[in-house]
């Protein structure tokens, strides 16, 4: 077990499985065709995502370093967010990027949900989660793996 | 953060419950980065990134009822991406009933509502608002509220106006309140170079593979780019600002840079030189042989990779004046080589309304039509959400419509080998 600390973008607690991504999470690529046919398990649409390509990112403690592609990122994740799609949390490595931030705060601000989004957990935190594994984020960016 | 006057009664209700809202998104959004003040938005625009009613994506549309109901100061006007239906854009019985009846359900009631927020007309709906026949261009150093990665990247680097990598319905929020905040490329410490690229290739680089490859090599951050000048020149002439428009797309799409600089080129670069370039700053080479491998790693989703393409788009982003009109020397030349009257396989190059409109009044349109390419302002990345295309052998130019679709990609020249029937094209 290991305890990292990060930043709580929009804090919150939860516990649920990790998926991890070690490229950028491409958030159009991921959600658009899950989203659109209503897959209930969202399966990531990216193909050029080999670490979460067709795997189910709902109710997944999403781990990755930040997300790339279209500035309809955050907009996708606020859909994902108003449908109840979107993952238990997001855990990133790296400072949050303005895409996934925005997604995360409108569905903080204009939604009932919550999704914790804790950012600056380091590299460490990337090279030592695996898929599968356990994680509990406290309100405070505490990110517990086990 | 520390507000105006002004700017806390609003986040404290005086303009109401939903301007609230929309203020406090705004400043979450900026204290995320360390932004400590907001700054007007200072250009005539607006651009919005969703053009699009999908009907699954219905809960977009009741924030934007949420918002016109909520009786807010009109925003600026702005223009919108790409309209994702176009009736001239081929596609079969069952692919207009999924387009028209199941995805883009919501068209029209979102079209009136964007009418309410301010779009500025037809010819507003396009992911190139800043080519001159759009009207939609920002001069240096203004402040922006726009989305679309390659718009805003377009925007920073080739016409230096100041715009952050906002998200769809963020872009539309600060046109609503008329301040962003103020953090990233807004800023000058933020608009420095973290890498430099060298790039040393023997022949002209294709822009949406040296765009791709920059990309993902440098994902958010800006780089610095050497090497340009044989192929660019020093002048941001048309040819210049085509392939920077591709290339941008690219290196938005296939990572996430919001600026870049291109040495003697690009106008912050040309002024300040290497002092752009922050200290500590990692540097990268490129030549022939990385991009090929960049392009060889591409991964082909079509159910069967060795299927006859059935549908070309070149046009993601959309194509300038110029570029119709090359393309159009380019595919009667191919076509003469190789013998045919009309392209070989069904081709679409979309630009924007205003652009064709002014391409119809050349000589090129009817010479173009006859090749049976056909001309259109859809979006071809909208039209690639359709779920048949998955089973559809769909070929691009495009970076972009590559990273988002099963479309495959080629370069510009084997594009046009391969719809002007050149044998062993492929």
């Amino acid at each position: 077990m290991r305890k990292f600390q990060g930043r709580a973008v929009v804090p919150g607690a939860c516990t649920a499985e990790a998926l991890v991504s070690h490229e950028g999470f491409n958030t159009l690529a991921s959600y658009q065709m899950a989203l659109m046919f209503g897959d209930k398990k969202v399966k990531c649409g990216d193909q050029n995502n080999p670490d979460l390509y067709k795997k189910p990112m709902a109710g997944k403690a999403l781990c990755l370093p930040m997300t790339i592609g279209s500035t309809t990122g955050g907009m996708v994740l606020y859909a994902a967010c108003a449908m109840g799609r979107q993952p238990a949390c997001m855990l990133f490595s790296k400072h949050i990027d303005s895409l996934a931030a925005s997604g995360a705060i409108l569905g903080d601000v204009w939604t009932d949900v919550s999704m914790p989004v804790v950012d600056q957990l380091g590299d460490e935190f990337l090279q030592y989660v695996q898929t599968g594994m356990t994680i509990t984020v406290a309100a405070d960016g505490t990110v517990t793996v086990q | 953060m520390i507000l105006t006057d002004e700017q806390q009664a609003l986040l404290d209700g005086a303009k109401g419950e939903v301007m609230a809202k929309v203020v406090r998104t705004l400043v979450m959004y900026g204290e995320t980065f360390g932004a400590e003040r907001m700054v007007p938005v200072t250009s005539r625009y607006g651009h919005t990134v969703i053009s699009f009613g999908l009907g699954v994506m219905k809960p977009i549309y009741d924030l934007y009822d949420t918002l016109l109901g909520g009786d807010l100061p009109k925003g600026q006007p702005f223009t919108a991406d790409p309209r994702p239906l176009d009736d001239r854009v081929p596609a079969s019985f069952l692919e207009n009933l999924v387009f028209k009846k199941f995805m883009y359900n919501q068209q029209a009631r979102y079209e009136a509502q964007l009418k309410k927020l301010g779009v500025t007309g037809d010819d507003g709906y396009t992911c190139t608002c800043y080519m001159p026949e759009v009207g939609n261009t920002p001069g240096r150093g203004e402040v922006l509220s726009w989305a679309e990665s390659s718009a805003v990247v377009y925007a920073n680097s080739v016409l230096g106006a100041r715009c952050n990598r906002n998200s769809g319905i963020i872009e539309i929020m600060g046109s609503i309140a008329g301040f962003v905040p103020e953090f990233g490329l807004l800023t000058d410490e933020g608009r420095k170079a973290t890498w430099v690229i060298d790039v040393r290739c023997k022949r002209r680089p294709e822009p949406q593979l040296l765009g791709s490859a920059i990309g993902m090599k440098v994902m958010e951050d800006v780089p610095y780019i050497r090497g340009m000048e044989p192929w660019l020149g020093t002048e941001l002439d048309d040819a210049a600002k085509d392939y920077l428009k591709d290339f941008g797309a690219a290196t938005a799409s296939n990572g996430a840079v919001g600026l870049y600089h291109i040495e003697h080129l690009t106008p912050e670069a040309a002024e300040q030189g290497e002092s752009l370039i922050a200290e500590g700053a990692k540097t990268w080479v490129i030549d022939d042989e990385t991009l090929e491998n960049v392009r060889k790693n591409y991964p082909v989703i079509w159910k069967d990779p060795a299927a006859e393409p059935k549908l070309c788009f070149v046009g993601c982003p959309h194509m300038s004046l110029t570029q119709l009109k090359d393309w159009t020397d380019a595919v009667e030349e191919g076509l003469a080589k190789t013998g045919r009257q009309q392209v070989a396989v069904p081709t679409v190059f979309t630009a924007p309304t205003a652009v064709i409109r002014e391409f119809e009044k050349t000589p090129y349109a009817a010479r173009l039509a006859k090749t049976g390419v056909v001309v259109s302002y859809i979006c071809p990345l909208m039209y690639m959400n359709n779920p048949l295309c998955k089973s559809k052998a769909v070929i691009t130019s495009s970076n972009k419509l590559r990273t988002y679709t099963s479309a495959k990609y080629y370069t510009e020249a084997d594009i046009l080998d391969i719809i002007t029937g050149k044998e062993g094209a492929k």
